[in-house]
């Protein structure tokens, strides 16, 4: 487990190449079309919701949202926050 | 969503009858005179506004309530509401989670430290079971010994025995949603039934609980359908309904219903004051989607007496500080907990 990592504007963690969108789980790069086609929206809906993908591997994670903050946990690469 | 101010409200118009029904006589307008309101044009929209605004002050006053809310238990709804990225029926991105009792303490230590007089404690299912009533128990025991703050809960439908148990342990205030009208209901769940809310709300009412019971607006429904709404609540006499408007989710059935027009949802706050004068009109989900700072402060002016501050259940909302500061500005004080008791 890497503890208290924060995100990035994509939902990515800090120091690591996201290698998947947070928000929809797609390939950053968009996969077989466009990314600008693919996210155009995803920076937008982050900055109103936290990811619910790890941007390392994809797995969903588990996302708890309180009135002041949020974290999101990927069983395999930690827990994010903001 | 700029609009040219014209305040007057011409004599015979469905304004001048809210004027005089509703803001002098304190008595809700028909779900027929709601249908009105709901289809004035934009010319009118900031006389129709300025009404509902001068309405909550005088049957509610200056002040705005503030609450926060917490999941206890997030996703794995086996209930099917259309709307709602927490069902485990539906491809949603949203996975199951529990929080444990030492971060909802936090959470609540937090939200009363915003001014907030209300916390409201949440949790994704049908109804609850023994294990998580006996969570809310532990943590309503928890959270009273740390923090001065009403609690709420909302924990979907409840049989008479929860209802009594609740009331028991100090909830002063239940959550049950109407979500939409009756006629509409069908097309946004199958799990169960508007009479089965209906029923719960009920219940909480006769128990001595406030009842808390909101909609979501943007659904797809009429504009008829939307007066049937505010009627219905009107006449179940809740002390606060929360006005939630859409923010489709991915993998619901309403993923691609659009974002509602913000001058609709503030024709719609306008309506909902002037249909319960009396009532806490709480600002709920999705108004950063559909409404964006102006609109919220329209809204606030326009009939709107409580937000919910920070985040809401699986979707972040604006800072805390945000809403706070523009309270400030419109010179809005926040209800203090003495006056909540």
């Amino acid at each position: 487990m890497i503890p208290n990592r924060s995100s990035g504007p994509t939902g990515s963690t800090t120091g690591s190449a996201a290698m998947f969108c947070g928000h929809c789980g797609v390939p950053s790069d968009g996969g077989d079309s466009p990314a600008s086609d693919v996210h155009h929206r995803c920076g937008e809906r982050l900055a109103m919701e936290p990811p619910r993908y790890c941007a390392a591997c994809r797995r969903r994670m588990k996302v708890q949202v309180t009135p002041l903050g949020w974290t999101a946990e990927c069983s395999r690469h930690g827990v994010l926050a903001p | 969503m700029t609009m040219q101010p014209d305040l007057e409200a011409n004599p015979g118009t469905i304004l001048e009858t809210a004027r005089t029904q509703v803001l002098e006589q304190g008595i809700g307008l028909s779900e027929s005179q709601l249908v009105e309101i709901l289809r004035l044009p934009d010319r009118d929209l900031p006389a129709a506004l300025q009404i509902a605004h001068e309405v909550r002050l005088r049957h509610c006053g200056e002040d705005v309530e503030v609450e926060g809310i917490i999941s206890i238990k997030t996703g794995g709804c086996p209930e099917d509401c259309h709307f709602c990225s927490q069902s485990g029926l539906f491809d949603s991105p949203v996975r199951g989670v529990w929080l444990d009792i030492p971060e909802l303490v936090k959470a609540a230590k937090e939200t009363a430290a915003t001014g907030a007089t209300e916390f409201c404690i949440v949790a994704a299912v049908r109804g609850p079971d023994i294990k998580l009533m006996n969570q809310i128990k532990f943590a309503i025991d928890r959270i009273n010994e740390a923090v001065d703050i009403n609690i709420a809960c909302s924990l979907g439908m409840l049989t008479q025995r929860q209802v009594d148990q609740l009331a028991a342990w100090g909830v002063h205030r239940y959550n049950h949603n109407l979500e939409t009208a009756r006629s509409y209901f069908p097309e946004v769940v199958t799990t169960h039934s508007y009479e089965e809310r209906l029923d719960t709300c009920n219940m909480v009412k006769a128990a001595g609980m406030e009842l808390c019971c909101g909609a979501l607006i943007g659904m797809g429904e009429s504009l008829e359908q939307r007066a049937e709404l505010a009627a219905q609540l009107a006449a179940l006499e809740p002390h606060e309904v929360p006005l939630n408007f859409l923010n489709p989710r991915p993998g619901t059935p309403l993923e691609n219903q659009g974002i509602m027009d913000g001058k609709d949802a503030l024709r719609a706050i306008a309506a909902f004051r002037l249909a319960m004068p009396r009532t806490v009109l709480r600002y709920a989900g999705g108004r950063e989607l559909t409404l964006g700072d102006l609109g919220t402060r329209q809204g606030l002016r326009g009939g709107i007496n409580a937000i919910i501050v920070g985040n809401y259940l699986t979707t972040l909302g604006r800072p805390a500080d945000a809403d706070l500061n523009l309270l400030v500005e419109l010179n809005m004080p926040i209800k203090e907990l003495q006056k909540t008791l």
